[in-house]
């Protein structure tokens, strides 16, 4: 459990410093897809159940949709 | 081996990645999941706070209501957060794909000398 | 200034923060050590006191219920300001879907999407549902019910058919709902006025612990939450579809 917590937290470091120095939006967004994921597997280790339902519903459905539309939109206009 | 200080230092390394995100962002869409990533370091230091080594989950369905159990008042703060955030990150995009309808750039840099 | 000596000066500044911050975060306790005497109290309180066995709904509804009244109205609030910032400005004429390349043959959606995800709304509207009603007993309760619930439209966008979609999705009943499940909150509160007792208190009889109805007031919360945050990501998520697909061009050409 120790080891796994460890980890997972290591992994975030890493994806967090990943997100950010993706410059491109279209993959920045997958990148973000998958942070919001290891965050969802934290929440579990870390004995919260709730709140890695709330993160991987929000992560996987709400925000990848609404980035990729606007980001059509702005593509659109140019 | 104890868990020691890591959420703390990780919590701590995240809100200076994304203030540095947004420091040299040159992309809108790129300083709005920077934001995103500076508000999910308090998640990661508040759940560090609330936890118990050897505790469980704060369900009582299944086991005795003795049990120690890890910090509830913190996850509900986190959950209720999650889900508000991406509201206003769609409120904060709406305010970007305006600014581009009007300006046509989406560079801060660039959009601090246009005036009128 | 220019950007490398803004990202000079920052990394400067930076440096400090970060060493200062660590600094101050080791003089918590270590993490795993000890949590506060709230949360031991509640833990050992909420299944004799309120008959919920899940207890971070029970803080999130019951013992902490008005603050998450105004986070609630916070989402409220953003979903208004979108809808604000996106109605057709002074400027612009909405025209209808055109073809702009008559002779290309777009691909049509595979059948293997259409199928996966027509046959998956039945599934996830009862998921969703089971979510918002159960979060007394499990893991749930109505912020995250509210999101799933808020997909099941979505997946006919998915399918491929947004013609569809625009028709099926009836604006003003969607805006409708989202209005009273803000109020019920409020009204569930000045329920508690009317019978002389604080705003807010729980007032309904609380069935044992491990039913649906268990909590008194809390499901009728939950509720409420659910069919607030699932109309509001519903119509979010329209506002942006429309936005991007919906083509608008200037007036006069």
């Amino acid at each position: 459990m120790i080891i796994l917590q460890g980890l997972i937290l290591a992994l975030i470091g890493v994806a967090g410093t990943a997100v950010v120095l993706t410059r491109k939006p279209l993959a920045q967004i997958i990148v973000m897809s998958f942070y919001g994921l290891l965050l969802g597997l934290m929440f579990f280790a870390f004995q919260a159940p709730d709140v890695a339902f709330s993160q991987i519903v929000v992560g996987a459905v709400a925000m990848p949709l609404l980035f990729l539309l606007a980001l059509t939109k702005v593509r659109r206009n140019e | 081996m104890k868990m020691g200080f890591g959420p703390y230092v990780l919590a701590a390394w995240l809100f200076f990645i994304g203030l540095y995100g947004i420091v040299t962002s040159r992309n809108l869409f790129h300083l709005i999941l920077c934001i995103s990533i500076l508000q999910s370091s308090s998640y990661v230091l508040l759940l560090g706070i609330g936890y118990r080594t050897g505790a469980v989950a704060p369900v009582f369905s299944d086991i005795p209501v003795n049990t120690p159990a890890v910090d509830p008042i913190v996850q509900a703060l986190v959950l209720t957060d999650i889900v508000i955030e991406v509201t206003v990150l769609a409120l904060l995009l709406t305010l970007a794909v305006q600014i581009h309808k009007r300006h046509g750039t989406l560079d801060p840099d660039k959009l601090s000398a246009i005036r009128g | 200034m220019s950007l490398r000596t803004r990202t000079r000066l920052f990394l400067a500044a930076g440096m400090g923060l970060l060493a200062f911050f660590i600094y101050g975060l080791l003089g918590l306790p270590p993490v795993g050590q000890q949590i506060s005497g709230y949360a031991t109290k509640l833990n050992s309180l909420t299944v004799p006191a309120r008959h919920i066995t899940d207890t971070v709904t029970a803080v999130n509804f019951d013992f902490r219920g008005f603050d998450t009244m105004g986070e609630e109205y916070i989402l409220f609030t953003s979903v208004m300001g979108v809808l604000l910032l996106f109605r057709t400005q002074r400027d612009e004429v909405e025209e209808a879907p055109r073809n702009h390349a008559p002779g290309r043959q777009a691909p049509p959606s595979s059948d293997a999407v259409r199928v996966c995800a027509l046959s998956l709304m039945a599934p996830t509207l009862l998921f969703g549902i089971y979510t918002v009603t159960h979060g007394q007993i499990n893991p749930g309760g109505g912020f995250q019910g509210g999101v799933i619930l808020a997909t099941v439209l979505l997946f006919v966008f998915l399918a491929g058919d947004y013609e569809i979609f625009r028709k099926m999705d009836a604006h003003r009943a969607v805006e409708l709902a989202e209005s009273a499940g803000a109020a019920g909150f409020v009204l569930v509160g000045l329920a508690a006025i009317i019978l002389n007792k604080p705003f807010l208190e729980n007032v309904l009889p609380l069935a044992p612990a491990g039913t649906v109805l268990s909590g008194g007031t809390v499901p009728l919360i939950s509720l409420s939450v659910g069919i607030e945050v699932g109309a509001g990501i519903l119509l979010l998520s329209t506002a942006f579809l429309e936005e991007a697909l919906v083509l608008k061009s200037k007036k006069g050409g």
